[in-house]
């Protein structure tokens, strides 16, 4: 062994070493870091859960906290005793979320789809067509006026529904997606006869099922989440969706109390009116952030196609 | 003979075109057809005339708002907040993205991931209800934690001066997981062949990270500001309005032109002024995508929108 071997060997070791010191660092940065991080991303969760458990007098003296000092299940008690509003409310919801996400997503698949073939010459007309309506809009008002006014849409389940169908990102994210499927599978079902349609519903759709099943994600947690449609468009509370109710009670308690008092119930001027907004709250994102788990890593897959320019 | 070509296409694509024609109509209607509504601005509406029947009147609409004072506030809290968004959220995005991906054990990027997606989840109406749990002069957390410390509460809901700086950590939090899972798809696509290649010359796993993931996560960044940079005079409607609500006090700091057209429209029903306020930020935002959208065109064809 010559002298410069050795010595690069040595330098070889030191490396390694100073290696190993960097990857130690860069591991105590990653898991303070990433632990803080998901500290400050789960604690509001604890607290709204745990101010719905607190007896509302000690809220009152000593603010929320982030465990119960005095437990308490009053205000659950009180929620469930009048549930009518409540059950309507998930009732308009799940239906609106249900029947939306079907047809948006039916929609949106079968748009993306005629954009991503490449023998339709008109695709880009039609591509820029959809795309110029993300690039200028003609505003809140004529939208509102045109909902209210001419399409004669305020307090029907259509307000709900209707303006949450399609998305041009969506279409572009989809489109992205059916783009890379093979042309050949279209081509060779051409020629056994089948028409675009039947392509669609029978080779199209079975191949896309990662994509839709983001996109249909994406689309069941707008109509889950959404309460602007309704703060613009619904006056009756047979129409009232869980978010809106909740928005509703969070800022009037009064209107609680008379959504709550439902045939004729007697509620009591005591009413726990903090720990019941935190209730509420709970109630109305329970679904969801149960069903978390099973639907965040299809979302997570989907992600992956997002990311890509479409 | 060229009409006949065009026939011919027609019954050619037919079903296609079919099948095309439902998001066709939908965005006909609601995006093509008020854009036409935008006349509204230059007109006195009432409701018997409508948008067509009512009278003309100008450019009072535009005078209005822009002699109310309240137009340069919008519209710098609504550039302001968002710049501050792009910046703070893809900062923080991707050096999470960057940490989740280098360090940890497979269950500890599990956990992680999913608890910084959780925020992702839920309404701003739920988001709202926790800002006032946190932030509520008399039962709110914040001051309870100061109080036991023996110092003095503060009054949040009625100080402006704080409001930017819990938007944009409300925004960063909510959005967090979102973007790292978008930043984390990117990074693991880079070729493996190059950060071996960087460990054969002797990188260290910072300057792994520096001269290997970063620059790679360019094209991701720039198309993801790109989008963002085009909505620099949206204000998220959601979050601005569940957060502070109609809360006047807070409006010097915390107006945006979406809560400004939706208050004058809903609460004032000022239909004339508020739909110029909505066309004058359509022309912002269209000019502002343009600007960039050529710039970036100039500087790298490929990474342009268009």
């Amino acid at each position: 062994m010559s002298v410069s071997d050795a010595n690069i060997g040595s330098k070889a070791v030191k490396s390694v070493k100073s290696g190993q010191l960097d990857r130690q660092l860069l591991a105590i940065i990653g898991y303070t870091s990433l632990t803080v991080l998901s500290v400050l991303c789960i604690l509001p969760f604890i607290l709204i859960v745990s101010s719905s458990f607190t007896e509302e007098s000690t809220i009152v003296r000593e603010g929320y906290q982030f465990f119960p000092t005095a437990f308490s299940v009053e205000p659950y008690k009180i929620l469930f005793k009048y549930p009518e509003q409540m059950i309507r409310a998930y009732g308009v919801t799940i239906s609106v979320t249900v029947i939306g996400t079907a047809i948006g997503l039916f929609l949106t698949a079968m748009t993306a789809y005629c954009l991503s073939r490449k023998d339709f010459k008109w695709r880009n007309f039609f591509s820029f067509f959809f795309f110029f309506t993300t690039l200028f809009s003609g505003g809140l008002v004529p939208w509102y006026l045109l909902i209210v006014n001419y399409l004669h849409m305020k307090d029907t389940a259509l307000a709900l529904i209707v303006p949450l169908l399609l998305n041009v990102f969506y279409i572009i994210v989809m489109k992205s997606f059916m783009s890379n499927i093979p042309e050949a599978i279209v081509e060779s079902a051409k020629i056994d006869g089948a028409g675009d349609f039947l392509i669609f519903m029978k080779l199209i759709l079975p191949l896309s099922k990662p994509a839709l099943a983001t996109i249909g994600l994406f689309l069941a947690l707008g109509y889950w989440n959404d309460w602007y449609n309704a703060l613009l468009f619904v006056a009756d509370d047979k129409l009232m969706p869980l978010q809106y109710y909740l928005y509703k009670m969070l800022g009037n308690m009064d209107g609680m109390r008379k959504a709550m008092m439902g045939s004729g119930a007697v509620v009591t001027t005591s009413l726990p009116t903090e720990g019941l907004k935190m209730a509420m709250t709970v109630v109305a994102s329970g679904p969801i952030l149960l069903a978390y788990p099973f639907i965040q890593k299809y979302f997570v897959k989907g992600l992956t196609i997002g990311a890509v320019k479409g | 003979m060229k009409r006949h070509g065009f026939i011919q296409d027609v019954i050619k694509y037919r079903a296609i075109l079919l099948m095309l024609l439902p998001a066709v109509l939908f965005f006909l209607l609601f995006a093509y057809i008020p854009m036409a509504g935008i006349i509204i601005a230059f007109k006195h509406y009432d409701y018997a005339g409508g948008i067509f029947g009512s009278a003309w009147n100008g450019l009072d609409n535009f005078r209005f708002f822009f002699e109310s004072g309240d137009a340069w506030r919008i519209t710098r809290n609504t550039a302001l907040y968002n710049i501050a968004f792009i910046v703070v959220n893809n900062v923080l995005q991707i050096f999470t993205a960057i940490l989740l991906f280098e360090v940890g054990g497979k269950w500890f990027r599990k956990i992680a991931q999913s608890i910084l997606f959780l925020p992702y989840f839920i309404s701003w109406v739920v988001v709202g209800a926790i800002a006032y749990n946190l932030l509520s002069f008399d039962i709110g957390t914040v001051n309870s934690l100061l109080r036991n410390i023996g110092m003095e509460p503060i009054d949040i809901y009625n100080t402006p001066a704080y409001w930017p700086i819990i938007l944009v950590l409300v925004a960063a939090w909510k959005t967090l997981g979102y973007g790292t899972i978008m930043y984390l798809a990117a990074i693991t696509s880079i070729d493996t062949e190059m950060y071996e290649a960087a460990e054969i010359d002797g990188a260290n796993i910072f300057q792994r990270i520096f001269k290997v993931t970063i620059p790679n996560l360019y094209p991701t960044v720039i198309i993801l500001v790109l989008l963002a940079v085009g909505n620099i005079f949206k204000g998220d409607f959601g979050m601005f309005y569940n957060m502070v609500g109609n809360n006047g006090v807070l409006f010097s700091s915390t107006d945006v032109i979406d809560t400004f057209v939706f208050r004058s429209l809903i609460t004032s029903n000022d239909i004339g002024m508020s739909a110029a306020a909505g066309v004058y930020q359509s022309v912002l935002g269209f000019t502002t995508i343009m600007l960039f959208n050529y710039a970036v065109r100039k500087y790298d064809k490929d990474r342009a929108l268009f």
